[in-house]
């Protein structure tokens, strides 16, 4: 049986999807700027999506039998798509005003910590007010604040970070065998918790540090050790034993440290599918434990969007003037007048702060 | 052929008369506005007995500030690492242990923070990366040295006095 083939319109371009797509992924097919930002909406994760409302769109054609327009703005990760269907993303003033909105009531109750949140650089909640917030805020209250929970010795909760976008449940759910997370109470109290605090000790469980979107989870082995800019993202792999871990993943270096282990994030910011087909979910051996280069295989640096953070001080395709020097001096190498580990205290050779697995305090300097 | 401005003069290449050939006429005109300057004013500023006063957009040799419970300021954020085209920034971060919450304003503090006065050259984009108040380019000239090695500035050469426990220090460091 062929496929029926639904042909939408977004942002005045015209893509055919099968009939069950949601606007989202047919956005994310034409790709680009068309696609609208998701903070909840996880394409590996069964169920997510419909909390954040970051992906509103605007229908202004239902289909073609019926194309009166939809009368609400709709979250495209949740709405599917029907013949004929006419979107407007970006080019819709309505949504950009509630998008705008949006973001606004998501970050009501975030904190202003990006100056020490370890997310900072790859958090998408960064990237969502900077490209449709507000430079200030209207809120004039109390921000509600949580003390910050150790989940396990690996994982740091900041509850004043979540937004909520229970992506972190879903993993747990159908990922582990048992969830031991979850949300607690509701409204402007809910929060991730685990009842009765709990480790979190499942073989999957490091993966909800990389679906979090904001820094509400992050990894304890990489806190404050470094910024995510100052480290050098590079694909790697390894022979994990276990049959779930995928074992492909992103070393992010400096020098010949490794500080810190993910799984590899696409485009939209979800793990991408591993090269034997796995998903590309990577367990807590290859996460925590792996910390060495000679664990891995090191297939190259990864590539990294030019206008991203990350990127800054990688000079790709840049020449090396020729050295000129030894070959005046008859083969003697220049003599060195100065040698910055002698005089600089930063970056000591015999200090590896990579080989902590907690953060580095006063005493290990 | 045309001239850039009025003032231009023609060379005049006829033969000197006598009283050009002694020169003394020229040499008293010459001592003439030499004598007149003896009554100008003098331009010249006698360093270091005489200081001139700095512009008020003037970016000297940095300092790290302490709030006013003279705690660090600086959280390690990286920004002004990031900002300095120069890359004249290093730093290490730590986490503040519960018993130096009197030391540190924030959670995440600067281990170590160095700046490279060699490399240096003093734009004060990390005075304005910085999300914290933390880093400001003082008023003062960074000053010369024989050696390479003492211009690796390390936080301690950066911080200023302590607020409440160094309050002398921090007068004379303000110039009072």
């Amino acid at each position: 049986m062929s496929e029926t083939l639904f042909k939408v319109t977004i942002d005045n371009i015209v893509i055919e999807v099968p009939a069950g797509t949601t606007i989202l992924n047919a956005a994310r097919k034409i790709g680009g700027e068309v696609a609208p930002p998701t903070m909840c909406y996880y394409s590996k994760l069964e169920g997510s999506g419909g909390k954040c409302r970051t992906c509103l769109v605007e229908v202004s054609k239902g289909s073609e039998k019926d194309p009166r327009p939809m009368p609400k703005l709709v979250a495209s990760c949740r709405t599917t798509v029907m013949d004929g269907m006419e979107v407007k993303n970006i080019t819709s003033e309505r949504v950009l005003t509630a998008r705008a909105g949006v973001v606004e009531f998501l970050l009501i109750n975030h904190p202003l910590d990006c100056p020490i949140c370890d997310q900072a650089g790859e958090c998408y909640l960064q990237d969502l007010s900077y490209e449709h917030g507000a430079d200030k805020s209207r809120f004039e209250f109390q921000k509600r604040t949580f003390k910050k929970v150790d989940l396990g010795d690996k994982i740091q909760l900041h509850m004043t970070r979540c937004i909520l976008c229970y992506r972190c449940v879903l993993v747990a759910n159908q990922l582990t065998n048992q969830r031991e997370h979850g949300i607690l109470d509701r409204g402007d109290h809910a929060q991730i918790a685990t009842y009765i605090q709990k480790n979190l000790q499942n073989d999957f469980i490091g993966n909800i540090i990389d679906v979090c979107p904001v820094g509400a989870l992050t990894d304890k082995t990489f806190r404050f050790k470094n910024r995510v800019w100052f480290t050098k993202p590079v694909d790697a792999h390894r022979d994990c034993n276990n049959p779930k871990c995928c074992g492909e993943v992103r070393l992010w270096m400096r020098g010949d440290e490794v500080y810190r282990v993910t799984g590899r994030i696409d485009e939209w910011g979800e793990v991408k599918d591993a090269s034997n087909g796995k998903p590309g979910w990577i367990c807590n051996e290859c996460r925590f434990d792996k910390k060495k280069v000679s664990d891995w295989v090191i297939e190259g640096p990864t590539n990294v969007n030019r206008h991203s953070v990350i990127s800054q001080g990688h000079y790709v395709n840049s020449v090396l003037p020729q050295e000129t020097l030894p070959e005046v001096l008859n083969g003697r190498q220049p003599k060195l007048l100065m040698d910055i580990h002698n005089v600089s205290e930063v970056n000591k050779p015999n200090i590896e702060l990579s080989a902590l697995d907690r953060p580095a305090h006063s005493t290990d300097f | 052929m045309q001239t850039l401005t009025n003032r231009s003069k023609q060379v005049d290449r006829s033969p000197m008369n006598f009283l050009e050939r002694i020169y003394l006429w020229n040499i008293f005109k010459g001592m003439f506005i030499t004598f007149k300057h003896m009554f100008k004013k003098q331009p010249t500023i006698h360093y270091p007995e005489q200081k001139r006063t700095f512009s008020p957009v003037f970016r000297g040799l940095h300092v790290l500030n302490r709030d006013e419970e003279g705690r660090e300021r600086c959280t390690a954020c990286g920004l002004c690492a990031v900002a300095c085209p120069a890359e004249a920034i290093t730093m290490e971060a730590a986490e503040r242990l519960p018993e130096e919450e009197n030391l540190y304003r924030e959670e995440k503090y600067a281990a170590k923070y160095e700046i490279n006065m060699l490399r240096c050259i003093f734009c004060g984009l990390c005075e304005e990366a910085c999300p914290k108040d933390a880093i400001y380019l003082s008023e003062t000239l960074a000053p010369s040295n024989y050696s390479r090695k003492n211009f690796i500035y390390s936080k301690q050469d950066l911080l200023i006095p302590n607020p409440k426990t160094e309050t002398t220090d921090l007068e004379k460091a303000k110039g009072k």
